[in-house]
Formats: structure tokens, C-alpha cells, sequence
């Protein structure tokens, strides 16, 4: 199996996230905005930065590159695809997921690493995690606040799409522990077919101990063991109002 | 055709920047400014007649110049 790492103009952890790739022996090409062709990747990484600038919408343009026509068909087809940050953000600009990211409620960029719980096990993204596991991963963004109207959030809720969520120390998603205001302390999610995953932290500087952690390896690693051994088995989710 | 498209945040969306603007105007003594909503202003031409010109922009509209989930839009077309 094999990762492929998207480029567009103005991406700028796309060489990170290769050598995140590289430091846990995973083969990794990277892909050209350009380029229609996926090359017979497994996964796709659409990575962190300011693809065309941020412009209009962070986001908003590079969903009309010609890579990401084929990055929605590969989804379509069940295809895993991974979008980091900005990567997220062209998601939810995509419609590969639901809601959208706006400026941060306190106005800032914020780069600090924040704690992050995750939410969900029995996802492609998530399985090298235990339950409400607590993280440290990085933020460095200006546009995170999750928002959605309150149908979808729900919608998401009680389809357990929720991933991550931002919260305190002890585990806790207080709002002193949202760094942006995304509504829910929403950090990352998944599509209703799990198989599209967003995160605004960026667990690919978080997989060496050098560089101040390794809680993120274990997206890769999830990732890498749903192309191994097939898709988790997903748990049943508990009926709203439980 | 000249074409003005509005792009504004969808009523409830968080608007921070807005909130900022808001604050300064008041620290500038305008206190009587109120609901202070940041959105976009875009100049276009299109050809065409005005009543093509308006299918096409209401096209534009949706698949770029405003994201549906968070903003509202309207537009003029005419000199």
C-alpha cells in the first residue's frame, strides 16, 4: 500500500506530512494539483497551508484543481481520504464534508499545541486509539472554528462522526479548552461513510519524539491498518437520548 | 453587464472580525453603531443579456463566490 500526499499552490506541510510518512516506514508519493492522476495510491493526504492563498475562502479554489476531481471520485469509490488543516478545509469546501471553517473566534492564528480527546474507535482514522484517549497535537490556523447548522451537528452526533474534540488536560471539552469556537469543541470528523476524515490539528508533527510528540502517529497507523486487515468492525451507535 | 455581488454571513454565524470593527467604532466614539457584519463585495462583467447574466450569476453564486452553509447572497446586474 501506498500514500499519496497532494500539492497545491500554497501547501505548505505537504513535505511534512512525506516526512511524517517516511519516519513510520510508510511509502508515500506525492501528487501534483495538477495531475489527474491519483497513481494508485491508498490513501490521500491532503495537507496543511494556504492553497491558492487562502483566497475568496480558505479552501474555496483548490476544490476546482484538476487532482481533486479525481480526489472526489476516489472518495465516491470508497477511497481513504485524509485532509489535515487546510486539507479540511478544502473537504468541507469539497461538500466531502459537512459544515465549514471560519475565522477563529478570538481573531488570531493560533499556533500552540492544544489537547484533543478522541471520540470514535471503530473508524479507518482512529483504531490505534483507545477510547477517549487524550492527545497532544499542534494547531497553527487563523480559519478552525467548526461551524454547521444545528440539524447537521446533531446529524453528526448521532452518527458518532465526531473524532475529535478539543478539550482540557483531564480530558474535559470545556470552552477555556476551545482554542477557536468551533461549535462542540469539534476538532475533526468523518463522513457518514467513514472513509473521509478532517482534522484542523496536524497529527503529522506529532510523530517524533524529537519533534515534541508522537500522539499523531496513530491516525497513520490506523490508516495503515485498514489497508492491512480491512475496516474495523463498526460498534452500534447508542440511540439518541441513551 | 457590470455585476455587484454581495456575499454576506448567514444570520447566527459567528462573525469575530465584525465584533472587531464593532468595538473600534465604539472606542472611536460611535457608540451608535450596532450588529456589525464584515462580508464581501465583488465587481464583475458578464456578457450577455441581464436576464442571462442573472441565471449565470445565481449559478456562480452557488458553486463559488458564497459558501452555502455560512453565507448569504445577493446581486445586481446593470450599469
Amino acid at each position: 500500500m501506498r500514500w499519496g500526499v497532494v500539492t497545491f499552490p500554497g501547501s505548505l506541510d505537504d513535505s511534512d506530512a512525506l516526512l511524517a510518512l517516511e519516519a513510520l516506514g510508510e511509502p508515500a508519493v506525492s501528487l501534483w494539483h495538477k495531475d489527474r492522476s491519483l497513481q494508485g495510491v491508498d490513501c490521500v493526504v491532503l495537507p496543511g497551508g494556504f492553497s491558492y492563498g487562502d483566497y475568496l475562502r480558505a479552501g474555496a479554489l483548490a476544490r476546482f484543481s484538476p487532482v481533486m476531481e479525481s480526489v472526489v471520485r476516489f472518495a465516491a469509490d470508497g477511497g481513504l481520504v485524509f485532509g489535515i488543516c487546510n486539507g479540511f478545509q478544502v473537504l468541507c469546501e469539497s461538500g466531502l464534508l459537512p459544515g465549514a471553517l471560519i475565522r477563529n473566534r478570538g481573531l488570531s492564528f493560533i499556533c500552540a499545541p492544544v489537547h484533543c480527546r478522541v471520540e470514535e474507535t471503530d473508524t479507518p482514522f482512529t483504531r490505534a486509539y483507545g477510547q477517549a484517549d487524550v492527545l497532544t497535537l499542534p494547531i497553527k490556523h487563523g480559519e478552525g472554528c467548526y461551524v454547521a447548522d444545528p440539524a447537521t451537528l446533531q446529524a453528526l452526533e448521532d452518527d458518532r462522526q465526531v473524532l475529535l474534540r478539543y478539550v482540557d488536560a483531564a480530558g474535559r471539552a470545556t470552552e477555556a479548552a476551545n482554542p477557536n469556537g468551533s461549535l462542540r469543541n469539534i476538532a475533526g470528523i468523518t463522513n457518514a461513510a467513514r472513509n473521509v476524515f478532517g482534522l484542523m490539528p496536524h497529527p503529522e508533527h506529532a510523530c517524533e519524539a524529537l519533534c515534541g510528540g508522537v500522539d499523531g502517529a496513530g491516525f497513520f497507523r490506523s490508516v495503515r491498518s485498514t489497508l492491512t486487515d480491512g475496516l474495523p468492525t463498526r460498534t452500534a451507535s447508542v440511540p439518541p437520548g441513551l | 453587464m457590470r455585476a455587484k455581488v454581495y456575499v454576506t454571513l448567514k444570520p447566527g454565524v459567528l462573525d469575530p472580525a465584525g465584533k472587531a470593527i464593532e468595538r473600534a467604532l465604539h472606542a472611536l466614539g460611535f457608540e451608535e453603531a450596532h450588529d456589525v457584519r464584515l462580508g464581501k463585495y465583488i465587481e464583475l462583467h458578464v456578457d450577455g443579456d441581464a436576464t442571462q447574466a442573472a441565471g449565470r450569476l445565481d449559478d456562480m453564486c452557488r458553486k463559488l463566490l458564497a459558501n452555502g452553509v455560512i453565507e448569504d447572497y445577493r446581486f445586481e446586474v446593470g450599469d
